[in-house]
């Protein structure tokens, strides 16, 4: 038997991990994997109230959180890649177009 | 306890992959480290029980958008990055901050510890036949308003990547 609290500890240490990375990575493709993670920190939670109140929505919840970050990764990569062509650099202290 | 084990030693190469991931400077060190963490996590969900979210988590998330994580990785031939410095600040008071964060949160959460209800190892209860009645029936609409979803993804990535000039002025005049 494995309580929830550690389930959400780990889940919250996943999420931890992918805020600190979004914060201190300079590389515009690594800031988007730490998004990830914390995506994939979120659906663990999910996945253990699923478990925990036995509702198998939150399962249901987690394919949406995926379907969203598929899309999300598509379009984020894209961005990228004109990102990319148009500065020919993926770090983002150089992508300050929008800075004042 | 085997439970408990098998969720310690999954957990652990969790963490272990998650902190790789920030230490290493080169994106595709990052990449192969994600990957880690989600087969990993898939792990973890097949200790839940959730074996439909495992198998999904392994093609989906390990398979589908790491390989194009990958090829984005490759195709824009991405290097190590350049560190730069932070402000002082920020460490003098971020670095506290979110220790007494997590001390705080850790200690709230396994203060309440409470049992998940037991799966035993073996015994998958999140059947694929359970979930497909439920995001057929009652999750219906949001069902269908992913999939629009997924086309104006489709949609949004091949506008952004495509070249601008050919879609302006058709074929490149260097082919």
């Amino acid at each position: 038997m494995v309580p929830l609290s550690y389930y959400l500890v780990l889940s919250g240490i996943l999420f931890v991990c992918g805020v600190l990375g979004f914060l201190i990575k300079r590389n515009i493709i690594t800031i988007f994997m730490s998004i990830e993670l914390m995506l994939n920190g979120v659906n663990l939670s999910f996945v253990a109230f699923a478990a925990h109140w036995h509702a198998l929505s939150g399962q249901v919840f987690v394919f949406f959180v995926m379907v969203v970050a598929a899309a999300e990764a598509a379009v984020g990569l894209a961005i990228i890649i004109a990102v990319y062509r148009t500065r020919e650099t993926l770090n983002v202290d150089q992508v300050n177009l929008l800075k004042l | 306890m085997l439970h408990l084990i098998l969720f310690l030693f999954f957990g652990a190469i969790c963490v272990a992959g998650a902190v790789n991931l920030l230490v290493q400077s080169h994106p595709i060190n990052s990449a192969l480290s994600l990957v880690v963490v989600m087969a990993s996590l898939a792990a973890e969900y097949l200790l839940l029980g959730a074996e439909f979210v495992a198998a999904v988590q392994v093609i989906v998330y390990a398979g589908a958008i790491m390989v194009l994580f990958l090829i984005t990785i490759m195709l824009l031939n991405a290097g190590k990055e350049e560190r730069t410095k932070g402000s002082r600040v920020a460490t003098l008071l971020g670095v506290p901050g979110v220790t007494i964060g997590a001390v705080l949160v850790a200690w709230t959460l396994l203060g309440r510890s409470s049992t998940t209800r037991s799966v035993s190892i073996g015994a998958l209860w999140g059947a694929p036949k359970d979930i497909a009645r439920l995001l057929f029936h009652d999750f219906l609409l949001p069902f269908e308003i992913t999939s629009v979803l997924i086309l104006i993804a489709i949609m949004g990535a091949v506008v952004l990547a495509s070249k601008p000039e050919a879609v302006a002025r058709g074929p490149r005049k260097d082919a």
